[in-house]
């Protein structure tokens, strides 16, 4: 079916083929150790997982074209590479942050789980055809809907995962039903041949509008776009919040991989109205997504809906549909990834000692442990777009993505809505800063959680202070789409 | 190897010391406080080699220095001074220098406190030298940032959450419209650099000057204290600890008059010959009404305040002239009340710390315990006065002067704010530091130490050396203004 494989072939597929193999070492792992031992997996995963993202970066590296591998089925450029490479690192982030997660870190079945749905991940950033779409879209979303629910004993935790398996099924089958109309009108399942399928089918807009509505459906499932964000601070306050980190980054990176490309590629006879879809979605999300998070007291809750106010943020990117646009959407999800993994480090590292994830109990972490403190700073700084931190050069690209594309009116709702965003983002350093602690007592820190969190800040502050490399990187991705 | 660039060690200084001060123990506090001391010697040293090298018939900017940052967008790094802004640096060091002496008595986790105070004057320096309009909200949000926590952490209980809040609301609403501004700047110039130079010559079309104009100009005065926008200013002042509030009016304000003289008014001459004689009023109704609330207030720091709204006022109102002595005369107040305010706050700060009440009925007769504070506050308030012989009078005689050419009405309203000025600061001097000393303040009253009287010294010598002898600051302003005159010239 594929002809010869090549060289090129594999080395397309090289994060894959790593995957399933640690997939498989992990089972095999599992099944040689004895309960105690088994503490060990998270580190096995994790090791597995740099391993992977090594060879990937060094190997995996596509040319200056893209092409199209696998009968059509993939395509090896760069924006596949860097997601790739951004799922990789947020799934080693992970499965650092799952150690001493009681009734996670000593389960096999959770990291093969966790590297299944990375493996999903990998194959939606390179998709280009409709079925190996569908297929990487399922193969990311099922074992996300069990890990969600995870902590079987946990109402909260079976709840959030039963709620976002409902939700996802149904947005799914919708999208299906849109895929299914765009294979009738186009009569290719190939995303690089839809365009002109589409042309010479003479497909009328407005039909158009409305397939692309219902795959937009699934899309904005899958990154929380108001309105189909009703599920996403439920699912992120139930789950174990390893698995709301690696959601609310990895899962959602893939989306807007997913989205970027298959709006660009498949649809530039309908550009103005899928742009003013996506900018309406976009401000909605951005002003939605902050308002809400201002009257959160749950810290998971806060991130999930100030994680929708960032949704909306790297849409303006998406809207802009342009080069600039895309390259301020990966610089975007870069320093979004790291930052919220940051993040959510902290809160798995107060929960340990504390018990709860209400913003009120990280009273006086600075008295408590004045460097996590500065952590939090750093990381909540970071998500209101302050500089010298990654945030800030993230921010400023698209919005001038936004107003390069004439999008002036989104601009500005956007810049309006960072200051609402700073506002929350202040009254937890605010708390965290200002309020007396209950206990003065300071907050342990795992070994692998510090390593965590110290990789995340540093890349924080990486990320906005070296802009060159990240920038040319975000360029040939976005070089490769159009 | 080549030894780096001076402005950029002074910009660079003190984020690295700060970053390095949260590694040191908390219990060493001596230490701490030493640490933080030489550095702020050492950016108040550099300053001064910065400010007395500069050559006032020499090349616009000096002190260059060049690095690609971002090439693909036309950001790089690109620092230098002009005969405005090296005034500014040093202005920057002395406060920051007197500041960290003022704050010797902080106690609640100095080391934040010394830390956040630095990263705040790196990006005070960075937007005084950045030639980059990238680089300059770069350093712009750096300096506004640490602000709330400097307030709500260390300032005064009663409205510190509020006023920290407010201010760093206010400030972070202003310079992001004035970043859609600069954006829609970059790309209308079509010349894919952020270099303020190149963009000068951008000759950006009437219309999108008339349109751009005012949200630049305004995002950036916000932080200038320009009416309406100037509400959060005394309410932070008031909360701030001492050295934030010495750091915040004396330098802080200046950063956004300058801006939006750097960024608005230079770059978009034609915007700003179209908005500025409106603006004017604006800046009249700080100038007159600033003095007006300033004389109500029985606070002595909400007076000190106020009187900030008031001179800030002068400045812009110095820049709406739009003609040689308006911009010289603001390029002298913004040095001249950095020095002057940062005294009065010191003075302020030293009164309330030993009397608890910063009431100006409640005070009285301080004369007595600290003579020193009382010499150093008369000369601060003959400066605010606009008396001969002081700062303040070669900053604001050329600012009438210039207001007099261009609109003679408003020079004989804004002139009454001389008149008031001086009312309420013969009144405190009065009230605070003659007559009877009240009888709950004696007893617990005393004079303060000799790393005070130091701070409070270098202070006046400025503000005395600028008076008697113009020649060390107005060569220099000159040069700069007439580089901004040019740009308005030839438009």
């Amino acid at each position: 079916m594929f002809g010869t494989i090549t060289t090129e072939m594999l080395l397309a597929v090289l994060p894959e083929i790593a995957l399933l193999v640690l997939v498989a070492i992990v089972f095999i792992v599992d099944l040689i150790l004895v309960e105690k031992q088994r503490g060990g997996l998270a580190w096995l995963t994790a090791a597995g997982l740099a391993i992977t993202f090594f060879l990937t970066l060094f190997f995996a590296r596509p040319g200056d074209s893209s092409e199209l591998v696998w009968g059509g089925m993939l395509r090896h450029d760069w924006l596949a590479y860097i997601f790739k490479l951004l799922f990789l690192a947020t799934a080693f982030l992970t499965a650092l942050l799952t150690v001493g997660w009681e009734c996670i870190w000593r389960k096999g079945e959770f990291y093969v789980l966790l590297l299944t749905s990375t493996l999903g991940m990998t194959l939606m950033a390179a998709s280009a055809d409709l079925i190996m779409l569908f297929l990487s879209i399922e193969t990311t979303s099922i074992p996300l809907y069990i890990m969600a629910g995870f902590m079987t004993e946990d109402d909260k935790s079976t709840e959030s995962g039963f709620k976002y398996l409902l939700f996802g099924a149904m947005t799914t089958a919708v999208m299906l039903y849109g895929l299914s109309l765009l294979y009738g009108f186009a009569g290719t399942t190939n995303l690089y041949e839809m365009a002109t399928a589409l042309n010479a089918a003479k497909v009328p807009g407005p039909v158009l509008v409305g397939t692309l509505l219902l795959i937009l459906l699934g899309f904005g499932f899958k990154v929380a776009l108001v309105p189909l964000h009703f599920w996403a601070p439920d699912v992120y306050e139930g789950a174990p919040t390893p698995v709301t980190a690696f959601l609310s980054t990895a899962s959602k990176a893939a989306g807007f991989a997913v989205l970027a490309r298959v709006m660009i590629a498949a649809f530039p006879s309908i550009l103005a109205d899928w742009q003013t879809i996506i900018a309406i979605a976009a401000g909605l999300s951005m002003t939605v997504g902050n308002a809400v998070a201002l009257t959160q007291h749950n810290i998971k809750r806060l991130l999930a809906y100030s994680s929708i106010a960032h949704a909306g943020y790297a849409l303006l990117g998406v809207a802009a549909a342009s080069e600039l646009g895309v390259v301020s959407v990966v610089y975007y999800f870069l320093v979004y990834a790291v930052t919220q993994m940051a993040a959510f480090a902290i809160v798995i590292i107060v929960w340990h000692k504390v018990g709860s994830d209400e913003i009120e109990d990280y009273a006086g972490l600075s008295r408590r442990s004045p460097m996590l403190a500065v952590a939090m700073l750093l990381a909540f700084l970071s998500l209101a777009g302050v500089p010298p931190l990654g945030g800030f050069i993230a921010k400023i690209l698209v919005f001038a993505a936004a107003v390069e594309a004439g999008l002036v009116w989104l601009a500005v709702l956007g810049v309006l809505n960072a200051i609402v965003g700073l506002y929350y983002y202040l009254i937890v350093l605010k708390v965290i800063y200002l309020s007396e602690p209950k206990d003065e007592r300071p907050v342990p820190v795992l070994r692998s959680h510090a390593a965590a969190l110290i990789t995340t800040i540093a890349l924080v502050l990486v990320l906005g202070i070296v802009l060159a490399p990240w920038f040319s990187w975000a360029q040939a991705s976005a070089a490769g789409l159009f | 190897m080549q030894i780096p660039n001076i402005l950029s060690i002074i910009v660079f200084l003190p984020i690295v010391a700060g970053a390095v001060m949260l590694f040191i123990p908390p219990k060493n506090r001596d230490l701490i406080h030493r640490f933080a001391l030489a550095v702020g010697l050492v950016c108040f040293l550099l300053s001064l080699v910065v400010y007395f090298s500069f050559d006032p018939n020499g090349a616009r900017y000096q002190f260059l220095e060049k690095f690609d940052w971002l090439p693909a967008l036309g950001i790089s790094y690109y620092v230098g001074v002009d005969g405005i802004t090296a005034p500014l640096v040093l202005l920057t060091g002395v406060v920051i220098f007197t500041g960290v002496i003022i704050s010797q008595r902080i106690d609640d986790r100095p080391r934040e406190f010394f830390s956040f105070l630095f990263i705040l004057a790196s990006g005070v320096f960075g937007v005084f030298v950045s030639l980059d309009l990238f680089a300059l909200f770069f350093f712009y949000e750096i300096a506004v940032f640490p602000m709330y926590l400097l307030i709500a952490l260390w300032g005064w209980k009663q409205t510190r959450e509020y006023a920290a809040m407010k201010l760093t609301l206010y400030l972070f609403i202003g310079s992001v419209i004035a970043l859609v501004g600069a954006l829609a700047m970059y790309f209308a110039s079509g010349l894919n650099t952020f270099d303020m130079i190149a963009l000068e010559g951008a000759n950006f079309s009437p219309e999108f000057q008339n349109l751009w104009f005012p949200f630049v100009f305004f995002g950036f005065a916000v932080l200038g204290g320009i009416f309406p926008f100037h509400n959060w200013s005394p309410d932070g002042h008031v909360a701030a600890p001492t050295a934030v509030s010495m750091f915040h009016a004396g330098v802080l304000m200046k950063l956004g008059a300058f801006a939006a003289l750097r960024v608005g008014i230079m770059l978009m001459p034609i915007g700003a010959q179209t908005h500025l004689p409106w603006i004017i009023l604006l800046t009249l109704v700080n100038v007159v009404y600033g003095a007006l609330i300033a004389m109500v207030q029985t606070d002595f720091k909400y007076m000190i305040g106020f009187s900030s709204v008031s001179h800030m006022g002068l400045v812009a109102m110095g820049f709406a002239t739009l003609n040689y002595n308006g911009y010289l005369g603001a390029g002298v107040q913004m040095f001249s009340h950095g020095v002057m305010t940062a005294l009065f706050f010191a003075v302020v700060g030293m009164v309330y710390d030993q009397a608890h009440t910063r009431e100006i009925p409640k005070l009285g007769g301080l004369v007595k315990y600290m003579p020193f504070v009382a010499v150093a506050f008369i000369i601060g308030g003959l400066t605010s006065m606009g008396m001969p012989g002081f700062s303040g009078f070669i900053a604001e005689f050329p600012i009438f002067m210039g207001l007099w050419n261009s609109h003679p009405w408003i020079a004989i309203v804004a002139a009454i704010s001389v008149a008031v000025t001086a009312a309420y600061i013969m009144r405190a001097i009065g009230r605070v530091f003659f007559g009877e000393v009240p009888s709950e303040l004696e007893g617990h009253m005393h004079d303060v130490k000799f790393s005070e009287k130091l701070a409070l010294s270098v202070l006046c010598i400025f503000m005395v050396g600028i008076g008697l002898f113009p020649g060390i600051i107005v060569p220099l302003v000159n040069a700069g203004v007439n580089t901004v005159l040019s740009l308005l010239g030839g438009a």
